[in-house]
């Protein structure tokens, strides 16, 4: 029992992150019809900002734990936003009338380059960053215990509350309509005076603004990264993506969270060395009966 | 001028290149993982050869021909490891390579310097199989896994007189070999492990893993595999509030350990199996002060490095250059080196291997135990 419960910790926490960089995933591909492979390099990049960030207020002699999580949140979440824009301008925006391979190839030219500045810029070592926030909560049960880090639910909360705030902004804010409008259709909205270049953007920032949320949590939580660490976690977040569904925001969300369960019940009750093979398993179960995913609307034809 | 004639001069001149180049030095390739995750051994790896080489160059090189070093990166990744295995035989003409770094390079790099007939010698790379293939070519200046596994299984029996063990590995060829010596002599000793599983490299979390770990109630965790996924595996089993003793091979020996864990915290009481400390012999003492004059602390595997460019030189040394018949030559014969006389046998193992257990305390720094 307690066992189950600490399984349900620990994949709720992973999914919740998932579900942050699928966000990215899922409203470019909204808005635009593109898969961004620059994606987990985006959240990558974020996690060498988290570490820099630290490092800056550690050297201003601030050390509490709320300065420093927050000096990190917003350093980071600019930073990153304004990774995510210059992507779209170079890299995108001069393609956006051509075929859409073009556009795809120069996502994975976008991922490569990310990759290779940061290790020439940062060095290809690992780094690490210390802990910042110790302790935990203990919950006996039974005869054993359920163990959640209050880093856990740190990130449990952060995760949540960034969904929540996005959520909000896409459902009821001006940006929010003007961003729903566009996706339903690029060109009615420019006609109706809806500037979509500005919109396109303004999606990519903030695509890179929930991968930097990630980053932040998941680099003060592992404390260990490098300049491969996008690739594995964006594969797995375009997975969670494609699973709820592409294009549909609740969608990445319920997907990076069953993605996140489906990978720590079946590593923890079953066996580690497969949990990939199952979790993509399960994608191709339910692509089958639901090809556009959990929550996505099956395209239409226009005519 | 016809294009045939043209080609003829290119093929002339790239040859006349090649032997000039031969001629004054002598290529020796450095290959390991120069970039990626594990940068930080093929860094250990070049400045133990680099300045093996600068003191060789000091004495007179090679029969007076200087040695010239070449940088290899192959990443950790065996296919990255082929084609830059035939870049050193090829293009650089390498007579000998000190490398490579992961076994699962090594393996299949040593089939391509076989066919060149170029000599290997790896401070690292402990997977049996690197020298069970009988390649006439292929030497190591450290241990075997199965080796290691011995040291590690007899331990967790006789000494921690552990009952229940759990068993993991990060499914490359390194890891789960060393895993798999490790469990096969614990299970000759009449101890099952209660758990056996592998894990995926380059991930951070394992969360799931470690909370498996404490279903199955183990008191000791053996992990076959590097630091970058040893690092998180165990701060996750601390703050899982999992107390079991937490045991590795020679794959974690780094500082970097410490960073990507997170804290020394975390790894204070971490035991691992490593070579008897390469710093201490006597023959190596000048070598060691050196170093540390230089600001570089021969961590890990710099003085392997070291030794592996001596048994090369040595070798190229007494057979006129000629590799195959260094190989030969190293099968049977004593190396002074800066870790004491090495010996090789007919496969190219060390005939003595110097596995002792190391406990890291809770400053990150790692010790030699006692026992």
């Amino acid at each position: 029992m307690d066992i189950i419960l600490q399984q349900l910790v620990n994949g709720l926490t992973l999914g919740s992150v998932y579900g942050l960089i699928a966000i990215g995933y899922t409203m470019v591909y909204g808005i635009i019809g593109m898969i961004n492979f620059a994606h987990g390099d985006v959240y990558m990049v974020s996690s060498y900002l988290t570490a820099i960030a630290i490092a800056l207020l550690s050297y201003f002699g601030l050390e509490s734990f709320p300065i420093i999580i927050f000096g990190t949140l917003i350093f980071t979440i600019v930073v990153t936003g304004a990774y995510g824009w210059v992507i779209e301008r170079v890299a995108y925006r001069p393609l956006r009338n051509s075929s859409r391979l073009a556009v795809l190839i120069s996502a994975i030219g976008m991922s490569l380059i990310l990759q290779n500045y940061v290790q020439i810029a940062q060095g290809a070592r690992q780094q690490g960053v210390p802990t910042m926030l110790t302790g935990a909560i203990r919950l006996d049960i039974g005869d054993g215990f359920v163990q959640i880090t209050y880093m856990k639910l740190f990130i449990l909360f952060v995760a949540f509350l960034g969904m929540g705030v996005l959520t909000y902004i896409i459902q009821k804010t001006k940006l929010g309509r003007m961003c729903r409008a566009t996706q339903q259709d690029r060109k009615m909205a420019s006609i109706l005076g809806i500037n979509t270049d500005r919109i396109i953007s303004a999606v990519f920032v903030i695509g890179a603004t929930m991968a930097a949320l990630a980053g932040v949590l998941i680099t003060l939580d592992y404390g260990a990264f490098d300049f491969y660490v996008g690739f594995i976690i964006g594969i797995k977040a375009f997975t969670a993506a494609v699973l709820g569904g592409i294009g549909s925001l609740p969608g990445a969300m319920l997907g990076g969270v069953i993605l996140g369960l489906s990978e720590a019940l079946f590593a923890g009750l079953i066996s580690s060395d497969y949990k990939d093979v199952f979790s993509f398993s399960l994608l191709v179960i339910i692509l089958i009966f639901r090809p556009s995913g959990l929550l996505g609307k099956p395209e239409v034809e226009k005519v | 001028m016809s294009k045939a004639v043209v080609r003829k001069t290119l093929v002339s001149l790239a040859v006349a290149g090649a032997v000039t180049m031969a001629q004054a030095d002598v290529v020796i390739g450095v290959a390991g993982p120069h970039t990626g995750a594990y940068a930080a051994f093929g860094e250990q790896l070049w400045r133990g050869a680099e300045k093996a080489a600068m003191d060789i160059n000091a004495n007179g090189g090679i029969n007076g021909e200087m040695i010239k070093l070449v940088k290899a990166d192959d990443a950790c990744e065996p296919k990255q490891a082929v084609s830059i295995a035939n870049r050193l035989v090829d293009s650089d003409e390498a007579v000998a390579v000190v490398g490579h770094f992961c076994s699962s390079s090594s393996i299949p790099a040593s089939g391509i310097y076989e066919e060149a007939g170029v000599l290997m010698v790896t401070p690292a790379s402990t997977n049996p199989t690197l020298t069970e293939r009988g390649l006439p070519n292929v030497f190591r200046v450290c241990g075997r896994d199965d080796q290691q596994g011995d040291v590690a299984a007899s331990y967790i029996v006789d000494q921690l007189g552990a009952k229940r063990v759990a068993i993991l590995h990060d499914k490359d060829t390194y890891g789960k070999g060393l895993a798999d010596a490790m469990k096969s002599t614990m299970n000759s000793y009449g101890v099952d492990e209660v758990l056996y599983e592998g894990l995926t490299r380059g991930e951070k979390d394992f969360n799931a893993v470690v909370t498996k770990i404490r279903s199955v109630d183990a008191d000791v965790v053996y992990f076959g595999g590097l630091h970058s996924e040893a690092g998180p595996l165990v701060r996750q089993m601390r703050e899982q509030g999992l107390t079991a003793t937490f045991i590795s091979g020679d794959g974690i020996v780094s500082d970097e350990f410490v960073s990507v864990a997170g804290s020394p915290e975390y790894v204070d009481g971490v035991l691992m199996t490593f070579g008897a400390d390469p710093t201490t012999y006597s023959a190596g003492k000048q070598v060691v002060e050196e170093f540390r004059a230089d600001g570089i602390e021969p961590e890990g595997y710099v003085m392997y490095s070291y030794t592996a460019m001596q048994v090369v030189a040595a070798g190229l040394a007494a057979a006129d250059g000629d590799p195959m018949a260094a190989s030969d030559w190293l099968h049977s014969h004593k190396i002074d080196t800066v870790m004491g006389t090495k010996e090789f046998d007919e496969k190219g193992d060390l005939l003595v291997s110097d596995y002792v257990m190391y406990e890291w305390d809770a400053n990150g720094k790692y010790s030699m135990l006692n026992n």
